[in-house]
């Protein structure tokens, strides 16, 4: 089959366009992940004062001192999301003043103490993108891959046993072997659903479950026997120095290669979807898969095809942040990257640009976490809660057209549903 | 299908929306805990990085760092924010903590802490170690604790300063906090072989570490002495591991196996694990628990009837104590030992214990500290 016998139809062709002029033009596809973050963000400061004991305290004298009941909401909130935004984008002032400093004197310790908020972002932000980008693969396919996180796992382990046990290789030949042992080792716990889902029907929402508690446990036990470092602590050992992704800046930022890399395979996983035939076959079965499979498109061979790149891509995020944070692997390795990622798939509308604007907003929000809780006393909890709302905004966009009395586009309708 | 869902989402919003509001009630004595942390948070929302210059008396700021169990996980954690807790009202310090989700989260953390010129940053757990090590020797002037950890950690060939392990010498600005916790395993151990019923008695650990076996060779310990003092021949069975300090099902599983090995007293040495174990006696009947770290009876009140005591391992004693150093300008680096002398270690009340045991133990205890009695071999 090539390009020319099958043509993507308009509406395909509409699909892969993620543009952000739309907004504007009032396009719904684009505004309502905006407002529902919006609204995430509204209700999040709605239960940051509601806990707030001195919010709370100011609401009881409510008849006695109604402005003070107001404003200390508005300190309570204003105090949680300035240090929230200020720890995950920094201060504009310092940034600018970092700069003048540094070329009128060369002097970058101010710059970089300046910039240090929003690299951490960019950090975090890194395997966020190749995980959202592997659950969207799946759901451009119709497969639900919750496995991420285990195929997370297992590319974590599979490039950092790559990056510790050779030694003495040019980084130029080991980093790209640590890189694919991370994606071979994620491929291969996604393949394995893949397959049992395309031969023998099983579901790969239970597969993919399973194949994370297998995963779990086997890192216990690798961890514990024979990947353990010398010495008592249940870790690995650390990666060589040839394996790791280069920082841009000296410690502590952290902020690497990984980023470049991150946009780099979102725009090849654009171009794959959205420009070549294995894409277009993936996305047929994903539409309608007895329609593709009367078109003569191979079922079985895309299912694998889709959960191996979607379980490869869950694995390079995990390589990702072995190589160019951690350099080692302990227990409890993840923060659910691989379950964070299903809520950026679907925000980002399983379209790459849309993952990786949806991966950096969640990077911003994990960024700050950090300064909000050291600051504002506000335990980092809050952000799942408002991810948590975010999504359930995307995943029911009635709500936000509803509350904001938006009125459906018909003829956006039949995407929205297919999601 | 599609209002379906909307009234379902509308319906869960609605639920958040409710629980929002109606968390402050419960929520609201846990804030007011720690006013220190309330305090700092208005003044950083005007001028976040250069606030603390402007204040005339210059308050102490002391940051706990959490390892992955998180701020609530009822063990060491936990333990050690109380006491920075006590230190915050006996010295008017401000106490923060920050809460580690991944491990990349530690040296993030440890970087805030050092940002808001934090004088001492207590991190918590062997897997900050190397973090640890790493920002005391690039920050000097900031000074640190680490529970369950001390230096120099670099040993053999294969260690890597910064990188496998610490740091090969002292820090001369990190105080290892340290727990003689065999001097209190001792202790329970004597107080379990005077207890069973059935001549045997059981512990498991969660990983096979130093800070975990130490409670376990201490317990053996105290049962071999109490068997050369009686005459009797209570048998503690062979050590096993779980291999992870989360699965309460293995906690449950391994008692099982060990009271139909004839145990019918279980020391668990594995955190959270531990409350399978105590769950599966308080179901059966059929074996008392030894707590570790904490007073179970308090911590895990709902199995109080079969805790029959617990290890004590007094980490906000240790903390508290690291903070009283940095308050008074005696703190140097080094190393902190919980003993039994100290307060540092100890054991909580005997459930059912006879006089004849309670004198036992209190004379034990003074045995062990004046060195009479000998916790190792």
């Amino acid at each position: 089959m090539t390009d020319k016998t099958v043509k993507p139809t308009p509406s395909e062709k509409k699909d892969d366009k993620f543009d952000l002029r739309q907004i504007f033009e009032g396009s719904y596809n684009t505004l309502l992940p905006l407002l529902a973050i919006f609204t995430g963000l509204v209700i999040g400061a709605i239960v940051i004062a509601g806990t707030d004991a001195t919010v709370i305290a100011a609401w009881k004298n409510f008849f006695q001192a109604p402005g003070a009941a107001f404003a200390a909401t508005w300190t309570s909130i204003a105090t949680a999301y300035g240090a929230l935004f200020g720890g995950s984008l920094g201060n504009p002032r310092d940034i600018v003043a970092g700069f003048q400093t540094y070329f009128s004197t060369g002097d970058n310790a101010a710059l970089l103490k300046a910039i240090y908020p929003i690299t951490e972002s960019l950090t975090t932000a890194t395997p966020y993108i190749f995980a959202g980008l592997a659950v969207a693969v799946g759901f451009r396919c119709g497969l639900f891959n919750i496995g991420a996180e285990g195929q997370f796992f297992m590319g974590a382990l599979g490039s950092v046993f790559v990056g510790y046990s050779l030694q003495g290789l040019p980084a130029f030949i080991h980093l790209p072997l640590a890189l694919l042992g991370g994606i071979a080792a994620g491929a291969l716990w996604g393949a394995i659903p893949g397959y049992l889902k395309a031969k023998f029907g099983a579901h790969e929402v239970v597969n993919t479950i399973m194949m994370n508690w297998i995963g779990f446990r086997l890192s216990d036990w690798l961890l514990n026997g024979p990947m353990k470092s010398p010495g008592f602590r249940p870790v690995t050992r650390n990666i060589a120095e040839s394996a790791q992704l280069p920082h841009f800046f000296p410690d502590p930022l952290r902020v690497n290669w990984g980023f470049i890399l991150a946009l780099l395979v979102a725009w090849l996983i654009y171009w794959l979807l959205f420009k070549t035939t294995i894409g277009f076959e993936i996305r047929t079965v994903g539409a309608n898969p007895d329609a593709a499979k009367y078109a003569g498109v191979n079922i079985v061979r895309n299912f694998v095809l889709a959960m191996v790149i979607s379980g490869g891509l869950a694995g390079l995020s995990g390589a990702s942040q072995v190589l160019g944070v951690d350099h080692w692997v302990g227990q409890g390795f993840s923060a659910g990257y691989g379950f964070d990622a299903i809520a950026i798939a679907l925000l980002g509308k399983s379209h790459p640009f849309g993952v990786v604007l949806a991966a950096l907003l969640f990077g911003v929000l994990r960024g700050g976490a950090t300064r909000m809780q050291s600051l504002a006393g506000i335990p980092v909890d809050i952000i799942s809660i408002i991810q948590g709302l975010v999504i359930v905004f995307v995943a029911a966009p009635d709500i936000i057209r509803w509350l904001y009395r938006i009125r459906p586009a018909e003829h956006k309708q039949a995407l929205q549903s297919r999601g | 299908m599609k209002k379906l869902y909307s009234v379902l989402a509308v319906l869960l919003v609605a639920t958040m929306l409710l629980t929002a509001c109606g968390t402050p009630a419960t929520e609201a004595p846990a804030v007011t805990e720690a006013p220190a942390t309330e305090a700092p948070a208005t003044e950083a929302a005007t001028e976040a990085p250069t606030a603390a210059p402007t204040e005339a008396p210059v308050v102490i700021k002391v940051g706990e760092v959490t390892d992955l169990g998180g701020i609530d996980d009822k063990s060491f954690n936990a333990t050690a924010y109380a006491g920075v807790e006590k230190a915050v009202t006996d010295f008017g310090v401000e106490g923060k903590y920050l809460e580690s989700q991944q491990q990349s989260d530690y040296a993030k953390n440890i970087q805030q802490f050092l940002d808001e010129k934090t004088n001492l940053i207590v991190t918590v757990g062997f897997l900050l170690g190397v973090d640890t090590a790493t920002a005391a020797k690039a920050n000097p002037d900031t000074k640190f604790a680490i529970v369950d950890y001390s230096y120099p950690d670099c040993f053999g060939d294969t260690a890597v300063e910064g990188q496998t392990c610490g740091s090969a010498t002292e820090l001369p600005n990190v105080l290892g906090l340290t727990f003689q916790t065999d001097q209190a395993g001792f202790l329970a151990g004597y107080a379990a072989a005077a207890m069973t019923k059935t001549g045997k008695v059981a512990t498991f650990g969660g990983l096979e570490i130093p800070p975990v076996t130490i409670f376990m060779t201490g317990f053996k310990a105290g049962v071999e002495y109490y068997n050369a003092q009686k005459g009797t021949t209570v048998e503690v069975l062979p050590f096993t591991y779980t291999g992870n300090f989360e699965s309460t099902d293995d906690g449950r599983a391994f008692a099982e196996s060990f009271v139909q090995e004839g145990a019918d007293i279980i020391m668990p040495v594995a955190g959270p694990v531990g409350l399978g174990s105590a769950a599966y006696c308080k179901e059966t009947g059929s074996c008392m628990i030894v707590g570790v770290d904490n007073d179970w009876t308090v911590s895990a009140a709902e199995y109080k009837d079969v805790i029959l005591t617990s290890v004590l391992k007094n980490t906000n004693v240790a903390v508290y104590t690291a903070i009283q150093q940095v308050v008074d300008g005696s703190f140097k680096g080094g190393l902190y030992i919980g003993t039994l002398e100290n307060g540092g270690v100890g054991i909580a009340a005997v459930t059912g214990a006879s006089d004849e045991l309670k004198a036992e133990l209190e004379k034990l205890t003074a045995d062990i500290i004046s060195g009479a009695v000998k916790v190792g071999e």
